[in-house]
């Protein structure tokens, strides 16, 4: 039986993480790598880097850090943050990551979806989505718009169309991202977590507003999501990835236990 | 010295990462002298089988694989490498090498999981290995070990070549093989320590093989 994934998400500027992170009882750490390393030990079934760096000498650093992650630890991850191209994939998977995550370059550009999946498959290939309310319309039926530039850029795009057509162009997951529920720790947005998850048939990541691990449980029960990103609950070390697990487990969630 | 067979399979620096860090010795080749010279072949595998199988044959690594396990090479399949080493797959039509009996098929979107939804495919995350039989491969693992899995197609050998089996919506062969030869659907490359102490066991044994 499949089990639920954990997936902490790390944000990178420059090499550096954009926080320290710090662990039960551990000082700031701001090395990628070594988080990285520690979340493996932790149990962390997956990992999401999520580069936000503007220049080009910073992107060389990320190539850095992904391949040094590749080489000390062995679980999945993927990268996202500025892929906007075949070459960007490219390089980014040859260092060494499982998946690349395209978001606002997918909006611009979908046939950056098909091209990926036709170069290394879709199962490398993840659509971040970052999603907002908005009045219903004949533009936007299910209620929820796809949006861009981190919520500023509404771009007239229903999410759950949006997610359809991803999937068509060969998406091997989508990560669903609520701004509204991003950062306030009160639960992910279950309505939309299960309305994406419920049109399509490819694996959804529920992302945005993980306060705690019922949360957690709740987005892969009610949202119907196959795994939980999380950030903030574990970095600061309010909860540890077995204290997460343990919980999901108790609410009767199948979630790997032995790392 | 471990050959991991080399015809630009998405995984196979993954899998010498892996190898590296466990201090085995590794090479990525193609080279005819180089594999009949390792005391055993990783075989990787990530992408779709027809072009899997047209990388082989174009540089005649299909006639060398046939040939290194009819010699009595010690081997290990890995995801597309594990699928390609029966007769034929279903994901793009493709005859394949016929090594094992049997074939892949694709994962049927009208299957259920334990909640009674249709299940997602592709089979994406971590599960659980049930083994068939005693395998050498998974000593010292123990049975709640998971392994990363990522794929669409899942082998169906002759059921004598089954080792292990994983279930989702169905039960499928997740471990086949035979004499000196392992095929693993899944990334043991990627699947944390299990996934390492597999790498390790199939190496002590090419060692001593």
């Amino acid at each position: 039986m499949l089990s639920k994934r954990v997936i902490p998400c790390l944000d990178v500027r420059n090499g550096k993480l954009t926080k320290g992170i710090k662990f039960k009882g551990n000082v700031d750490i701001g090395d990628p790598v070594e988080t990285a390393r520690l979340y493996y030990e932790a149990g962390a079934d997956e990992l999401v880097f999520y580069d936000i760096t503007a220049s080009s000498e910073g992107r060389g650093i990320m190539l850095d850090v992904v391949d040094k992650v590749a080489s000390q630890i062995f679980i999945p991850f993927s990268v996202g943050g500025g892929i906007s191209t075949v070459e960007d994939m490219r390089a980014v998977l040859l260092a060494g990551a499982e998946k690349i995550s395209v978001n606002s370059a997918a909006v611009k550009n979908p046939d950056i979806i098909s091209q990926g999946a036709a170069a290394f498959g879709s199962q490398c290939v993840v659509v971040g989505m970052d999603v907002k309310q908005a009045p219903v319309s004949a533009a936007i039926p299910s209620g929820y718009e796809i949006v861009i530039h981190g919520g500023r850029k509404p771009m007239g795009l229903d999410a759950v169309d949006w997610a359809k057509t991803v999937e068509a162009l060969g998406a091997g997951e989508i990560c669903c991202n609520s701004i509204d529920a991003d950062g306030a720790k009160t639960g992910y947005e279950l309505t939309l977590t299960r309305l994406i998850a419920e049109a399509v048939t490819i694996p959804v990541i529920a992302s945005g507003g993980a306060g705690n691990p019922d949360h957690m449980a709740d987005a892969v029960t009610t949202g119907k999501a196959s795994a939980a990103l999380i950030a903030s609950i574990v970095h600061y070390g309010e909860y540890s990835i077995r204290d997460c697990k343990e919980r999901m487990a108790e609410r009767g969630v199948k979630v790997r236990r032995v790392w | 010295m471990l050959a991991i067979l080399d015809y630009k399979a998405g995984n196979q620096t993954s899998v010498r990462r892996a190898l590296d860090h466990l201090g085995i010795p590794c090479r990525i080749t193609a080279d005819p002298a180089v594999i009949a010279d390792a005391s055993g072949i990783i075989f990787p595998g990530v992408g779709a089988a027809g072009q899997a199988m047209r990388e082989l044959t174009s540089t005649g690594l299909d006639a060398l694989l046939t040939e290194q396990v009819a010699a009595g090479k010690p081997l290990l399949g890995i995801c597309v490498g594990c699928q390609i080493l029966l007769d034929y797959s279903a994901e793009n039509d493709t005859t394949a090498l016929g090594i094992v009996p049997g074939a892949c098929a694709m994962f049927n979107q009208a299957l259920a999981d334990e909640d009674g939804a249709p299940i997602r495919i592709p089979h994406m995350g971590w599960n659980q290995v049930r083994l068939a039989r005693e395998c050498l491969l998974f000593d010292g693992i123990g049975p709640d070990a998971e392994f990363y899995f990522v794929h669409s197609y899942y082998p169906v050998p002759r059921p004598e070549y089954v080792i292990g089996e994983t279930d989702y919506g169905l039960t499928f062969c997740s471990v086949h093989g035979r004499g000196k030869l392992w095929a693993v659907q899944f990334h043991p490359e990627k699947s944390g320590r299990p996934g390492l102490a597999l790498l390790r066991n199939f190496a002590a044994y090419c060692q001593e093989a």
